[in-house]
């Protein structure tokens, strides 16, 4: 049944269609607009924006404050859904999902990086990579054993029972990164993710993020850092709700 | 719908977790969590109290009651407080008045039921022992009057239907008349003095139940009769004291004329005490021109013990159930403020995947972890007052099984109900809006 289903304007989804790699894509939005009643006036935070990414892209997302930029991303994380148009997300039409069916979207197929970590103070490091695990139901032996595996990979095997507040804004970061890939996610979304950070701790987590694209994650950053554009293999402009720029870079390009 | 869904039910694993974590979150606040729960610790705590206390006085009155006899309707004759009319009539300088012989004889023809019909008479008197010497009653009465009253013979025995027939100067005294007149020596086999009447002591009775649970009269006091007993077969009484009793108080002289003092009716179904008494009562009426008796019904007495205690049973409920609803508006309150300082946890958690269910779950259980724990401090607190109560005051507390369990379950109940709008409240947070708090 994956994306099969028609749309409400019985537009065929254009998803499976093959992409210029020739791949099938994990997102493909198709004429998203996002509409916000402010008192009497209609605000439309996205007019109308088609996006396809394929699974292993490394994507950059850059525009000026109020262009529509968080919008995007909260519909891209299923936070919230368009007002017009479909989102599909790994096959999946998600833009008319039940709260409740959206919890268990953004639980199994997207990790989140937020620019202020968003660990939950009361937890240890462990706990903290563990959560979305527990909401998937994965047993107690089994999610221990990953999130600490997590924990090893982004540097932290020794701090496991450490609480956030015992940890500096890299390593909270890097908790942040061990749980957004703690449910093997389709795609990573990073929201400002180095905008807290010092320099040095932020070049740390962005190898981590080119680390995890070689070995074929999808990772999509919000940003306002032209320096992450050079980083990443694709980058996209947002201009008034729209995107504005849509390039892929030379992939000898330095 | 969702391809590849992992099956997501509650599991005990997951409730595990989330009472972990609700514990972790009590844990972090302490001095807030306990501060919250008093309110529910003091509610359950008064439950169980209260409940042990209400018991208790409630099972002693009921014993003491049911030492009357719950099938017996017992008669005393009184002097009458309006004495101007018998005297105006007769001029007599003795005090006729009370139960007589023919009221006996008509209740045992007419009322159904009646089975034996106890009399008794009573001379008040100083009784002796040598030198010792009490303001004591002597009770002519018969045989089968300790089983009518439920009163058991301690030592010794109680006298015969031939003693009664031969008129036999042999008495039984009441525990606290023998404590009080043989304080040393071994009462059975001695004897006993009235005026110049001699009885021989051949057992010992418990005390009248009415009295029993006063302090005895302090010796040489002599003021208070009451328990002071002495029983001796009613022939005997009638030989030694004549009808006419005389009394010589301190100097001054009573002459009273009595034909009975005390008559125990027994009915013998219980269903038929009550329409018997109306009937007892009804023949005394039309018999006594003047109220010179009264008239104890035990079963009468333990029903309305019953509706008192049922009257107290509500007022504690009331009591205990507004304490438990201020304390649950407590838990309410800070939970809701707790549901606000948490608004971006909720937000993190749902965008990692919680439904609304498990936000309502979490928030609920910490909810009645706050709860439960003030009903287990509670429900210790209301285990240790009554005991305390029972060692320093002297009350009996009776504890029922069943108190703490319905006093736990009550707080439990409590933090459900009152956990359920901020746990709401809390899963119905935007997840996009509790993620910007702040």
């Amino acid at each position: 049944m994956r994306g099969l289903e028609l749309s409400e304007t019985g537009r065929q989804p254009t998803a499976w269609a093959p992409s210029d790699e020739g791949i099938r894509p994990v997102i493909e939005l198709v004429g998203v607009e996002k509409h916000y009643q402010m008192g009497d006036t209609l605000v439309k935070a996205l007019q109308g924006v088609d996006l396809r990414i394929c699974p292993g892209d490394y994507i950059s997302i850059l525009g000026p404050s109020g262009c529509g930029k968080s919008t995007l991303l909260n519909i891209l994380g299923c936070l919230d859904q368009p007002t017009v148009g479909q989102y599909f997300l790994d096959g999946q039409d998600v833009s008319k999902l039940s709260d409740d069916d959206l919890s268990q979207v953004r639980g199994k197929k997207l990790g989140f990086i937020f620019q202020s970590y968003n660990l939950i103070q009361q937890l240890t490091v462990v706990e903290n990579i563990e959560v979305p695990l527990y909401y998937q139901g994965i047993s107690e032996r089994e999610s221990r054993r990953i999130a600490v595996d997590l924990a090893s990979r982004v540097g932290l095997g020794k701090r496991l029972d450490h609480r956030p507040t015992e940890l500096s804004g890299g390593q909270q970061q890097r908790v942040a990164i061990a749980r957004a890939l703690s449910n093997d996610p389709a795609v990573i979304l990073a929201d400002e993710a180095t905008g807290n950070l010092d320099s040095k701790s932020g070049s740390d987590i962005l190898e981590i993020f080119d680390a995890l694209n070689a070995e074929g994650k999808t990772l999509i950053l919000i940003t306002h850092d032209e320096g992450m554009a050079n980083r990443t293999s694709r980058t996209i402009r947002l201009k008034d709700g729209a995107i504005a720029y849509d390039r892929r870079r030379e992939e000898n390009a330095p | 719908m969702i391809p590849g869904g992992v099956a997501r039910e509650f599991s005990l694993f997951r409730l595990k977790r989330s009472v972990l974590l609700g514990l972790k979150s009590l844990w972090l606040h302490k001095l807030r969590s306990l501060l919250t729960a008093l309110g529910i610790v003091f509610g359950v705590c008064s439950v169980i109290a209260m409940l042990a206390i209400g018991e208790g006085a409630s099972y002693e009155a009921q014993q003491q009651i049911k030492e009357l006899g719950s099938q017996n309707v017992i008669l005393h004759s009184v002097k009458p407080t309006n004495k101007t009319t018998a005297g105006e009539e007769e001029r007599s300088l003795i005090l006729e008045y009370g139960i007589t012989y023919r009221d006996v004889s008509q209740i045992q023809a007419t009322v159904p039921g009646v089975l034996v019909a106890v009399p008794a008479r009573e001379a008040k008197d100083f009784i002796w022992n040598e030198s010792r010497s009490i303001d004591g009653v002597a009770l002519g009465t018969v045989p089968w009057f300790p089983e009518m009253r439920n009163r058991t013979i301690w030592r010794g025995r109680y006298f015969t239907e031939l003693e009664l027939a031969d008129r036999a100067p042999v008495c039984v005294l009441s525990k606290r008349l023998a404590r009080h007149l043989f304080p040393l020596s071994e009462p059975i086999g001695d004897t006993v003095r009235i005026r110049s009447s001699y009885f021989r002591v051949i057992g010992v009775i418990s005390d009248d139940p009415a009295t029993a649970n006063e302090e005895p009269g302090t010796p040489g006091g002599g003021q208070s009769t009451d328990g002071m007993e002495m029983m001796i077969p009613i022939s005997t009484l009638e030989d030694h004291f004549g009808e006419v009793i005389f009394k010589h108080r301190s100097g001054s002289f009573e002459a009273e004329k009595v034909e009975l003092h005390e008559v125990t009716v027994r009915i013998d179904n219980p269903e038929r005490v009550m329409p018997a008494a109306d009937a007892i009562r009804h023949i005394l009426e039309r018999n006594h021109k003047n109220v010179d008796y009264t008239m104890v019904v035990p079963l009468d007495l333990l029903r309305r013990a019953e509706r008192t205690k049922q009257i107290f049973n509500i007022v504690l409920g009331s009591i205990a159930a507004i304490s438990l609803i201020v304390g649950g508006i407590g838990i309410m309150n800070i939970m809701l403020a707790t549901v606000t300082e948490r608004t971006r946890e909720i937000g993190i958690r749902r965008a990692l995947g919680a439904k609304k269910k498990d936000i309502v779950v979490q928030f609920l259980i910490e909810t009645v972890m706050l709860s439960g724990s003030g009903g287990v401090l509670g429900v210790a607190l209301g285990l240790a007052i009554p005991i305390l109560i029972t060692h320093f005051a002297k009350m009996v507390t009776i504890i029922e099984v069943w108190s703490p369990v319905l006093a736990f379950s009550i707080s439990v109940v409590t933090g459900i109900l009152f956990g359920i709008y901020p746990a709401f409240r809390a899963a119905g947070m935007n997840p996009v809006e509790a993620l910007r708090h702040e």
